[in-house]
C-alpha cells in the first residue's frame, strides 16, 4: 500500500507529534507514505474566504505534484484534507474553474486533471484499508483502563466523504475500541472547537472549548484524542486560559489519535511525540498501564 | 402491392413541439420515407378531431398502415388502435412511436431531438409495413379476487367485493388482520377512536360468508394472467389447529415465556410466545413464535398443549402451501416505518427518552403498555415538556426525498393527546406544515388555539450535553428557528420522532412476483398517476393504500374501494380482451427437444407425446419472447415481434447511417430517400 503524503504546515511545527506518530504507525502497518516533493501550504481557511481561484490554484499545485505513479494522497491535517478534497471537487464540477486553475498551474509548468488523485484521511486509511482484524492482530499493549474521548471536530467528516456519518461519526470510536480502550460516547464529539476564533473573539472561542472539555469531563474521560491540529492546539494550549476564564479546573490531556494507536501497537512512546503536549499525557499513558 | 402508410405526428400542445420541430418531422417523413401516402402534424392527435383525421384518411386515402408519433403507447395506444378499428383497419396495423418520453422530455437540443424523432418515425414506418393483422382474444374472468394485505385498504376492498356477492381471498402475513391502524389510539383530524371504527370492519370480514381469510400466510408465487391467475400461498404453521381452537386464550395466559413485542407493540410492550397480537385480533386463533417458545428451544414445556381445553395445540403442524384461482388481484401491502437509528444526531437508541412515532402510538393507546398514560421510558414520570420532530427521514436527500404526507397531521394528533392527558408544554419542529385535506387546516388552527408551539426549523441535533442549569437532565433540541432567524435550544423531557413512511422491505420482491413495478423510492407504480391511480401496467393487478405511496386512512379507504370497483366491473362484464401477442410453434419445424418447455417462465408450453412436438397454450402465454430466442431450430415466432418486424425497425432507426463505414457494408439504410 503506497500513498502520496501531504503533511501540511501544522505538522511541521505545532503538530509535530501528529507527523511523527503518523509516520511511525504507517510504517508499522505497512503503509508506504511518499511525501509530495516541494509541497506548499494549503491556505487553511483564509484563502477560500478571500478568493476561490487563488485558493484552488494554491491547493491544486499540491495535487499536481503527486507522483504520477500514485493515485491517492493522505492528509492527516483536517484543514489540508478538506481543502484538497474541496479543490478536486470544485474543479471536477465546474469546468470553468478547472480551466482557470489549470491556466494558473501552467504558469509553473504543471497540470492537474480533477479526479486523478483520491484524497484520503489517515483515519479512513487505517480503519478502511487496514481494517479491524489486522489492527486487532497487531495490538501488543492494549489501551485497557484508559477512558478515551474521541474528538472528530468539524472538517474531516463534513461534508460527507462516505467513510463515516457526518452527523454522528463513529469510526474513531471503533478504532479506539479495537485498541482496547474504554471509549467515551460523549454527545459533542463532532462539535466545533472554535478554530481561529481564539484570534478574533476569545470569549466565544473559550466557550466552545469549555463545552468540549466539560462534556468529556462529565463522561469521566481520561484524555481526548483528536485528528486535527487546530482542535488539538485549541483544547490543549488554551486549556489553562479557559480554566482561569471560567474558574474551572480541567486537566485533560489532548493528543493525536495516531499517538495512541502507536502506543497500542507497541511503538516506543519517545518516537510518538509525547511530551510536546502542554497538559501532560504521561500520567494517563504511563500510570493507567 | 406496396403498403400505403399514414404518418401522424403530434405536438402534444408544447410537450413535444417545444423541443422537436414537429412540422419538419412530418414533412420529412412524407417526402423521404418509402410508401408514405399521408404525413400530417396536429396539435392534439388524441383529441376527437385528431382521431377523426386518421379515420377519414384511412377511408379516403385507403391507408393500409398507420404510424402515430406522440406520447407513450402506455397512454394512447388503445386510443389510436380504436380509431383505426373504427375506420375498418385492423388495430394491429397501427404503430405508435414515443416522441414525448423518449425524445422531447429527455432532450434539450432542438436540432438533435428533431433528428432523433425522424429516426424513430423511420423505424416505426419500417416496422409497421411488416406488421400483420391480429385478432384480440377474449378470456373469461374468474369472479374470485385475491386481496394481499389486511390493513385498512385491503379490508375495505375485501368488504366491498364480498358485499357485492363475489368471493374474496384475503391474505395477511401477520397473525391478525387490522394492519397499522389497529395500533393507533386516535385518528386525525376527527379524533375517532381507531379501534372503534376498525374492529367492526375486521369482524365483518372475519365472519363474511364470501371471504376466505388466510392470516399468517404469504403469497409465494403468481402465474397466469388477467381473468385467471393461479396463486400459491404459504400458510405458515401456527401450531394451533384452526378448526379446534375456540380462542379462549388460556394457552396465552399460561405460557411461561414473555418476550418484547417488536411488531404490534413497536417494542414498547410484551407478548407471550403463544399469542394473538391484540385482544380484538381477527381471527382470535393464536400462533406460536418458534424463535422464543421454550418447547422449540429445549424440547420441553408444552404448557399450552397440556392446558388447552380443546386439544388445539399441534407442535407437529407444518407450513401448508395451497393453490387458488382468481380473476384479479388487489395489492394492499402497506408500508413500514423508517429506522430512526439512521439519523444518529437525534439520539434514538442512545437517549432513552427519544421515541419513534409508532412507539408513541402504543404509549398513548388505552390498550397499550401504559394503559394510555404518557410516561417517560422509566414507566413512572410524566413529561413536563415534549418535542415532536417532523420529517425524520422524509424530505431529506440523504434518506427519502419525498414527503411522507401524514406526519404533520399525526404530529398534531400527538400534540393534542399530550395536551389533553398531561400538563406538558408541546413543541413541534417542522419544515412546512402540510395540512391539505378536508378538516386538516381546521385541526391545525385548533392545535394553535390549544397552545401547541410550532417552531419552523429543521432540528440539528438532540443532545443531553447541558450548557445552562435549566438544561441539566433534559434533552436539548438545537435548531434554527427560521421565523425568528436565530438559533434556539429548547430543553424537553420527551422527544417523538415522526419517522418517514417507507415501502415494505420486500416490496420489490412482491412486485416481481406480481409483475408490477416500483418507483425509484420503492412504491408501486400506478397505470396513470392522475387518471388511473389504482390499476397497474399489468392487467388484473390493482394497488390500494400506502403500498402505492404514503397515504392516510381516508385516502387508503378510498383506494381500497376504488380498486374493488374496478375489479367488480371486470367480473360483471365476465370476459376481458387480451392482447393476441403470443408465441406460436411451427409444428413442422419443431424437433421436440423441449428446451422451450423449461425456459417458459409462465409454464405456457406443453409437450405432446403423441405428436412428439411442443405447442403453446395461448391463454397462458404472455408474449415475453424467451422461447422465441431459445429455440435452436427457430421454430417459434412471436406475434407482433417477429424477426422481419424487429429488423425493419432497427434498419429504420439507422436510416442515416453511412453504409459501410466499418467496411462491411452492413448498415444499409432501409428507408432510403425516395428517388435515391
Amino acid at each position: 500500500m503506497k500513498y502520496a503524503y501531504y503533511p501540511g504546515c501544522s505538522l511541521e511545527c505545532s503538530s509535530g507529534a501528529y507527523d511523527v506518530s503518523v509516520r511511525e504507525v504507517a510504517e508499522l502497518l505497512g503503509i508506504k507514505l511518499l511525501e509530495i516533493d516541494d509541497w506548499n501550504c494549503c491556505g487553511a481557511t483564509e484563502y477560500f474566504s478571500q478568493d476561490e481561484l487563488t485558493a484552488c490554484s494554491v491547493i491544486a499545485r499540491n495535487l499536481a505534484l503527486v507522483d504520477p505513479s500514485l493515485d491517492q494522497v493522505v492528509a492527516p491535517c483536517a484543514a489540508c484534507f478538506l481543502n484538497l478534497k474541496k479543490t478536486d471537487r470544485l474543479m471536477s464540477e465546474h469546468p470553468e474553474m478547472n480551466r482557470k486553475v489549470n491556466q494558473c498551474l501552467a504558469a509553473g509548468g504543471l497540470n492537474y486533471q480533477p479526479g486523478r488523485v483520491k484524497v484520503r484521511h489517515i483515519l479512513d486509511l487505517i480503519v478502511s484499508d487496514i481494517g479491524e482484524p489486522a489492527i486487532r492482530d497487531k495490538v501488543v499493549r492494549p489501551l485497557s483502563g484508559i477512558r478515551i474521548a474521541p474528538y472528530y471536530g468539524c472538517q474531516v467528516v463534513r461534508p460527507t466523504d462516505g467513510f463515516d456519518n457526518p452527523e454522528y461519526p463513529m469510526k474513531l470510536d471503533d478504532l479506539m475500541t479495537w485498541l482496547g480502550a474504554e471509549v467515551v460516547d460523549y454527545p459533542v464529539k463532532a462539535h466545533c472547537c472554535g478554530g481561529h476564533m481564539t484570534q478574533i473573539s476569545e470569549p466565544q472561542a473559550f466557550e466552545l472549548i469549555r463545552r468540549l472539555l466539560q462534556s468529556a469531563a462529565d463522561y469521566q474521560a481520561d484524555m481526548i484524542v483528536c485528528m486535527c491540529p487546530m482542535c488539538q492546539l485549541n483544547l490543549d494550549a488554551y486549556q489553562a486560559r479557559v480554566n482561569s476564564f471560567f474558574g474551572t479546573n480541567f486537566k485533560i490531556p489532548i493528543v493525536f489519535f495516531t499517538q495512541m494507536v502507536g502506543v497500542a501497537l507497541g511503538i516506543d512512546r519517545k518516537k510518538l511525540g509525547f511530551g510536546k503536549e502542554i497538559v501532560s499525557a504521561a500520567a494517563v499513558v504511563v500510570a493507567k498501564r | 402491392m406496396a403498403e400505403k402508410v399514414g404518418i401522424y405526428v403530434c405536438h402534444c400542445g408544447s410537450n413535444i413541439a417545444g423541443t422537436v420541430d414537429v412540422e419538419d418531422v412530418a414533412k420529412w417523413a412524407g417526402t423521404h420515407l418509402k410508401d408514405v401516402a399521408v404525413a400530417r402534424d396536429y396539435k392534439f392527435m388524441c383529441s376527437s378531431l385528431g382521431q377523426q383525421m386518421i379515420e377519414d384518411d384511412i377511408k379516403k386515402e385507403g391507408l393500409t398502415r398507420v404510424v402515430v408519433g406522440a406520447c407513450s403507447p402506455h397512454l394512447h395506444e388503445k386510443t389510436f388502435r380504436r380509431a383505426c378499428s373504427n375506420a375498418g383497419l385492423n388495430p394491429y396495423l397501427c404503430q405508435m412511436t414515443n416522441l414525448r418520453e423518449h425524445v422531447s422530455w429527455v432532450h434539450t437540443d432542438r436540432v438533435l431531438a428533431t433528428q432523433k424523432a425522424k429516426s424513430l418515425v423511420a423505424a416505426a414506418v419500417g416496422r409497421v409495413k411488416q406488421q400483420l393483422p391480429l385478432e384480440p382474444m377474449k378470456v373469461k374472468v374468474n369472479p374470485a379476487t385475491l386481496v394481499i394485505g389486511g390493513g385498512i385498504a385491503g379490508l375495505q376492498a375485501t368488504v366491498e367485493l364480498a358485499d357485492a356477492g363475489y368471493p374474496v381471498y384475503l391474505v395477511e402475513r401477520e397473525p391478525s388482520i387490522g394492519g397499522h391502524m389497529a395500533q393507533f389510539d386516535k385518528t386525525f383530524p376527527t379524533l375517532d377512536c381507531s379501534a372503534c371504527i376498525l374492529t367492526p370492519k375486521m369482524s365483518e370480514v372475519g365472519q363474511h360468508e364470501n371471504v376466505t381469510m388466510l392470516t399468517y400466510s404469504e403469497v409465494e408465487d403468481v402465474s397466469g394472467s388477467v381473468g385467471e391467475f393461479t396463486v400459491r400461498i404459504r400458510k405458515k404453521a401456527r401450531y394451533v389447529n384452526y378448526d379446534l381452537c375456540t380462542g379462549c386464550g388460556i394457552c396465552v395466559e399460561k405460557c411461561p415465556r414473555k418476550v418484547v413485542d417488536n411488531v404490534f407493540e413497536a417494542g414498547m410492550g410484551y407478548r407471550k410466545s403463544i399469542y394473538t397480537p391484540f385482544p380484538q385480533a381477527v381471527p382470535r386463533i393464536p400462533v406460536i413464535d418458534t424463535e422464543s417458545c421454550i418447547y422449540f428451544e429445549r424440547g420441553k414445556c408444552k404448557a399450552c398443549q397440556k392446558l388447552c381445553p380443546t386439544n388445539a395445540i399441534d407442535f407437529e403442524q407444518k407450513d401448508e402451501v395451497i393453490e387458488i384461482k382468481v380473476g384479479n388481484i388487489i395489492t394492499a401491502t402497506g408500508w413500514k416505518m423508517f429506522d430512526c437509528h439512521g439519523l444518529p444526531q437525534y439520539g434514538y437508541g442512545r437517549l432513552a427518552n427519544v421515541f419513534t412515532s409508532m412507539e408513541f402510538e402504543r404509549l398513548c393507546n388505552a390498550a397499550g403498555p401504559t394503559n394510555g398514560k404518557i410516561l417517560l421510558r422509566d414507566g413512572k414520570t410524566e413529561p413536563e415538556s415534549v418535542a415532536i420532530i417532523h420529517c425524520v427521514g422524509s424530505r431529506d436527500s440523504r434518506h427519502n426525498e419525498y414527503c411522507s404526507g401524514i406526519c404533520c397531521m399525526a404530529a398534531m394528533k400527538f400534540g393534542h393527546l399530550v395536551l389533553e392527558k398531561t400538563k406538558a408544554q408541546v413543541y413541534s419542529f417542522y419544515i412546512d406544515i402540510r395540512a391539505n385535506q378536508k378538516g386538516y387546516e381546521e385541526f391545525y388552527q385548533r392545535l394553535l388555539q390549544e397552545g401547541m408551539s410550532f417552531v419552523r426549523g429543521k432540528v440539528a441535533e438532540i443532545t443531553d450535553a447541558a450548557r445552562r442549569p435549566a438544561e441539566e437532565g433534559k434533552l436539548i433540541i438545537q435548531c434554527e428557528d427560521t421565523l425568528l432567524g436565530r438559533q434556539r435550544r429548547i430543553p424537553v423531557d420527551m422527544v417523538i420522532l415522526m419517522g418517514a413512511l417507507e415501502p415494505q422491505a420486500d416490496a420489490k420482491e412482491t412486485g416481481l412476483k406480481l409483475g408490477i413495478s416500483c418507483s425509484m423510492a420503492g412504491w408501486y407504480t400506478e397505470r396513470h398517476p392522475k387518471l388511473d391511480p389504482v390499476a397497474t401496467m399489468t392487467d388484473g393487478i390493482f394497488v390500494a393504500g400506502a403500498c402505492q405511496g404514503p397515504k392516510d386512512i381516508p385516502a387508503s379507504v378510498a383506494q381500497g374501494a376504488a380498486a374493488a370497483a374496478r375489479v367488480m366491473a371486470m367480473i360483471t362484464k365476465g370476459t376481458v380482451t387480451v392482447e393476441p401477442i403470443v408465441a406460436s410453434i411451427d409444428e413442422e419445424a419443431c424437433s421436440g427437444c423441449k428446451i422451450c418447455n423449461n425456459l417458459c417462465p409462465y409454464n405456457a408450453i406443453e409437450y405432446d407425446e403423441a405428436k412428439q412436438n411442443s405447442h403453446v397454450i395461448t391463454a397462458l402465454c404472455k408474449g415475453c419472447g424467451t422461447c422465441v430466442a431459445g429455440c435452436p431450430a427457430q421454430a417459434i415466432s412471436g406475434a407482433h415481434f417477429n424477426n422481419e418486424q424487429i429488423f425493419a425497425e432497427i434498419e429504420g432507426v439507422l436510416w442515416d447511417a453511412q453504409p459501410g463505414s466499418e467496411g462491411n457494408g452492413a448498415a444499409t439504410p432501409a428507408a432510403e430517400p425516395v428517388g435515391a
